[in-house]
């Protein structure tokens, strides 16, 4: 469905997207932030539900299992570290970030 | 179904740039994870609803594995300490590099089992040559990210600390990334799987001797860099799997997550280039120990409790010291008691204070200082002359005036907290060690610095009370 040259359409303004995003922010946000996008990396968990429920033989069960294994652990785990880091950021007036 | 499945992947992908659009900044933060969070719930549970996925076994396994993985992370995210946050990250991102590979295998796999049943069949065949290349590039790209992260976390989580594995490692490195090409330009035309297992065992091998030699100070950007490299993984297997929300998402943390690595690697004085492929501080041993005039003079808490108190404005200097120490919760008590007395208090914050640029800024979020008393360099550095006492708290490298007077300090040349300006620094240290750098600091032996010896937590605690006493 997405063909060559779309793709490489998709692929040009998905990087200035993201360069976009990212270049005015504080320092103070560089920690939750390299946390907040790895957490959206773990988008890679659909790839690797696609994998697995396209394996055929026993061991592209395994690795497509592995898939699954390790890209929830990098959805999740980079859901609630970035979660419990921005939680804390309050400013002094009392309002919650 | 297929119009449901497309309309969620799209509306995933708008949520993820949103939420990080949010995350860039401290108001919206907590909003742009929530949204993103709701991104991936979403593309997660529509995907199950697959057409042309199979098997009753695969679809328990993946409810399997989403179980065991998540929980996994849930718990060990929900535990870990802030300070040990970085290591955490790293682990993670691993995990993502390496689903991205594991991607690409069984891609590849199919590919093979398919070629075998046509005569004369090859990889390039069945999935078209765009498509391969573009697999094993992502593959490559996701297992280096996971072993390598894998190493960094070990690394930072002080389980692994050997600088090299093998004699002439940059050698070594660049005879296995030809032979790594090598292979997988054989594999466009083969039929074997066993040579997909090699060249991936040789992937994980190469990520492993990459990070190896990367310094502690460095480990950051690495890691970063790692996070940027998985993104990217996912973009291109994205492309392989023809699923329009990998492809945005993956490519926007690609780029992302390349800005964030130079952004860091610039406030460290060096670059990704000498991080991964150069050693630090090996011209320190030449430089000459002599120069630094002058001596250490100590100082007692109860004087810096004094000479604080009659202060008209304090500036705090911590360093990775203190997270060490757990002192965070004692400073900032501290910083209440000076604020009652009528002193402006304010914390300065070097872009790599702690284990990773912005840690040191979560660490004292944690101890519920409001981030509008945090200043970044650039904005507290004209402070400095004004400040009554600058109170350096396990920081050393970040406020060496060296980096900015002397061209033979390894230090030269990156910015510096200027602490060395105000007119009284006190500096809280446990022993008379160099930093992490294991380069002297000048700033202890100016005539304006005094240092109050012992532990962070312990020398915070006695300054309280006997600023209450006053």
């Amino acid at each position: 469905m997405i063909e060559g040259w779309a793709a490489i359409y998709i692929f040009l303004l998905a990087g200035f997207t993201g360069y976009e995003v990212i270049s005015r922010v504080p320092v103070i946000l560089h920690t939750p932030l390299m946390s907040g996008s790895n957490f959206i990396h773990g988008i890679v968990l659909v790839g690797a539900m696609v994998a697995l429920g396209h394996a055929e033989t026993f061991t592209q069960q395994v690795v497509g299992f592995i898939a699954v294994l390790l890209a929830a652990g990098n959805a999740v785990g980079g859901y609630v570290v970035t979660e419990r880091m921005l939680e804390m950021f309050k400013s002094s007036k009392g309002g919650k970030g | 179904m297929e119009m449901m499945i497309q309309a969620s992947y799209f509306l995933a992908a708008v949520l993820f740039i949103v939420g990080l659009k949010q995350m860039s900044s401290p108001v919206t933060a907590r909003r742009g994870i929530l949204w993103s969070g709701v991104g991936m719930i979403l593309a997660t549970l529509v995907t199950f609803l697959d057409p042309t996925l199979h098997g009753v076994f695969n679809y328990l396994l993946m409810a399997l594995g989403i179980a065991i993985g998540g929980g996994y992370a849930w718990q060990k995210g929900k535990t870990v300490p802030m300070v040990d946050m970085p290591q955490m990250i790293a682990l993670f991102n691993g995990m993502g590099g390496g689903a991205a590979g594991a991607i690409a295998a069984v891609v590849l796999m199919r590919a093979i089992g398919q070629a075998d049943a046509i005569p004369g069949g090859s990889v390039s065949m069945v999935l078209g040559t765009d498509v391969a290349i573009v697999a094993l590039v992502g593959a490559f790209i996701g297992t280096i990210s996971f072993s390598g992260s894998l190493i960094a976390w070990a690394k930072l989580d002080g389980r692994f600390k050997r600088t090299s594995l093998v004699p002439q490692q940059h050698w070594v490195n660049l005879a296995l990334l030809v032979l790594v090409i090598y292979i997988g330009v054989k594999l466009f035309d083969t039929q074997s799987a066993g040579l997909v297992m090699l060249f991936f065992a040789l992937v994980l091998l190469l990520g492993v001797f990459v990070t190896t030699p990367v310094g502690g100070a460095d480990m950051p950007v690495a890691i970063s860099l790692f996070n940027a490299l998985t993104g990217l993984a996912v973009g291109l297997e994205g492309y392989v799997l023809d699923n329009a929300a990998m492809i945005i998402a993956g490519t926007v943390v690609g780029s992302a997550g390349t800005l964030l690595t130079q952004m860091m690697a610039k406030a460290m004085n060096r670059s990704v280039w000498n991080v991964l492929f150069g050693g630090f501080g090996q011209s320190a041993e030449s430089a000459d120990p002599d120069v630094i005039q002058g001596s250490m003079k100590e100082i007692q808490s109860q004087d810096t409790a004094i000479m604080m108190a009659y202060a008209s404005q304090v500036v705090i200097v911590p360093g990775y010291g203190m997270a060490v120490a757990q002192a965070q919760h004692k400073v900032w008590e501290l910083c209440e008691l000076l604020e009652e007395e009528g002193v402006k208090v304010k914390f300065a914050i070097h872009p790599v204070a702690g284990r990773m640029p912005g840690h040191m800024n979560v660490l004292l979020a944690e101890a519920g200082v409001p981030y509008d008393k945090i200043f970044d360099m650039d904005e507290i550095n004209p402070e400095f002359p004004k400040t009554t006492v600058a109170l350096v708290i396990g920081a050393n490298d970040v406020v060496n005036p060296d980096a900015r007077n002397d061209k033979t300090s390894p230090l030269y040349g990156m910015p510096v907290l200027d602490a060395a300006l105000a007119e009284n620094v006190v500096v809280v240290k446990r022993g008379k060690g160099t930093g992490f750098s294991g380069v002297e600091n000048a700033l202890f032996y100016q005539e304006n610095t005094q240092l109050l010896y012992g532990d962070g937590q312990k020398i915070a605690s006695e300054l309280i009370q006997h600023l209450k006493k006053l």
